[in-house]
Formats: structure tokens, sequence, C-alpha cells
């Protein structure tokens, strides 16, 4: 949870790194919770048999964009709310039910202005990547 | 370029935050978020894309008949599935998303939405066979048609199911 102190870009160095986990065990429940947030009702994500027998899926599997968000909550936490200026992911591998995922940020480069540049990757449960990117953001120096 | 309104709503991040497991109050306590730097109630970095809820042309969108959208998605058959081509919506997946801010997003923002495709291109996957990916590029103004924030989605129409 981020707290009321502003972090500082001057408590950060390049290679600085932060893991977090950020779900354990992900439920179906969570899945559809997200569906009903995001407007994305797309079948593959909640509908069993659309995933498995029309789309020939394991199972229903998670958004990209709920893994997306769950990684973001690695930035928000570490660096503060309000301060980022860019995060984009690219999604590697589907997020199934039952997954563990972990986030992992390192710092890449700090700037003069107080800009920051982190890249972060989230794992599953096997060590295997499911999304990986990066951000930046402007902190207090 | 086609555009809707997204109004952004209080109730609408809190449902968001539970939705990605976030307790950071700042999502929706007032009195906390009210003595943070940020002021007030800031949205999640990636709740803009729920603006999906406004958008008439999204496909997954809520307010329609999903009943009638699963029917007109679902091909009878695996084997039809798998056949499918672009027009298939289970081949559809989202191979990346990218956001700029500019502002922060606080709820009683009344943003314009308006969506435009960007690049398109090819690859052969080693796991789906052909991939065709096509941009959409999504900017977020203000009232005062400030930009807030530009999303950038990258879709790829797969040929067959992914092997995860």
């Amino acid at each position: 949870m981020s707290g009321h102190a502003k972090l500082q870009a001057s408590a950060l160095k390049v290679g600085d790194v932060r893991e977090q986990v950020l779900v354990e065990n992900l439920s179906r429940t969570q899945i559809v919770m997200y569906a009903g947030a995001s407007g994305d009702f797309n079948p593959i994500h909640h509908d069993e048999t659309f995933a498995t027998q029309a789309a020939g899926y394991p199972s229903v599997f998670a958004h990209g964009m709920l893994t997306m968000g769950l990684t973001g909550r690695l930035l928000t936490d570490w660096l503060g709310d309000g301060v980022l200026t860019e995060y984009g992911v690219r999604f590697v591998k589907q997020v199934f039910p039952g997954d563990t995922l972990t986030a992992k940020g390192t710092v890449t480069a700090i700037g003069a202005d107080g800009s920051v540049e982190i890249e972060v990757a989230t794992v599953n449960q096997n060590g295997e990547p499911v999304v990986a990117g990066r951000a930046k953001a402007v902190l207090p120096r | 370029m086609a555009e809707h309104e997204f109004p952004v709503d209080r109730s609408a991040i809190l449902t968001f935050a539970a939705a990605i497991g976030d307790t950071n109050p700042i999502y929706w306590d007032e009195a906390y978020a009210k003595a943070t730097p940020c002021g007030g109630i800031v949205a999640p970095p990636t709740f803009a894309i729920a603006s999906a809820h406004w958008n008439p042309h999204y496909v997954f969108r809520g307010v329609r008949k999903i009943p009638a959208r699963v029917e007109e998605a679902a091909p009878r058959s695996e084997a039809a599935a798998r056949s499918g081509g672009g027009g298939n919506l289970a081949r559809v997946l989202h191979a990346e998303q990218r956001f700029e801010y500019k502002k922060p997003l606080h709820p009683g923002m009344r943003l314009i939405v308006s969506t435009r495709p960007g690049k398109s291109w090819e690859k052969q996957g080693k796991r789906g066979g052909t991939l065709q990916f096509s941009e959409t590029v999504t900017e977020y103004r203000d009232e005062r048609g400030e930009l807030v924030l530009v999303a950038t989605s990258v879709g790829v129409v797969t040929a067959k199911a992914v092997e995860s």
C-alpha cells in the first residue's frame, strides 16, 4: 500500500529491484470481477464451454489487462500514486485460474529531473513470464 | 475517428480497484486521498480501459445482449473454431498495451474518448500460425480538450488457439 510520503528519486539507484506477489491461486471470481469492472465481456474469459469447446483453450483465462492491472500495483506501491508518465507491457503468456503471479521491477535509469525508468516483468508459479514491459515516472528529487 | 464519452466515476474506480485486488485507499477513501499529494481520489493506472463500457462499437460491451453475442462469436464446433478466419472473435488476443499519462484521472472528470487505427503488420508465429497484428490508438481528453491520457492497444488475430 502506498503511504502519504512520496518516494524521492534520490532514494533510488539504477539496479534497485523490488518484488511483489500480486495474486496467489487466481480465482475465477476475480476474473469475473475484472470482466465487470473493465467492461470486457469476451466469453473466452468467463464461459468455460466457449473457451474450451469453441475456442480450443484448456480453460477460461484471465484478461491480459487484469495481469497488467495487477502488475501496476508493484509500480504504484513502490513509486507512489499519480506519478507514472508511461506504462506499457507485452502479453507473453496466458494466465489461468489457479496461477500465482509475482512481479519484479528493476530501476534501469534515473534522470536529473527526477524521472525514473523501470523494467517490469511478471512471472507465474513456474517462473514463466506472463507480461513484460516498462514504466516511467517523475518523482520529486 | 470514432468518439464517445467516458465519465470518470468514483464507484467505477472502487469496483476496478477491487477487481485488481488493490487495497490502496487512494482509490476509495476521500479523506485519506485529500491528504496525499494527489489531493483526492485517483484512478489506478489501467483504469482507462474501463471506457469500454461507454464505447458503442465495442464488441464485448455489457449493455449489449451478451448471449446473442456469444452465439455470434461461437462456431458450432472446435473444428470450425480452428478453421475460423479473421472474423472469429475467439481468435483475437491482446498482444500489447501502452499508456502515456498526461494528467491523473479523478472522479467527476468528463472525458471524451477518440479512437483511430494505428499500424498493422503480419508475423509468422511459432505457436499460433500466421499472426495479424493491428494497433488501436485511443486519446482521452478533458472538457477543455486537453489531452489526459493516450492508450495504444495491439491486437493479434491468431490462425488457431495459442498453445500455452
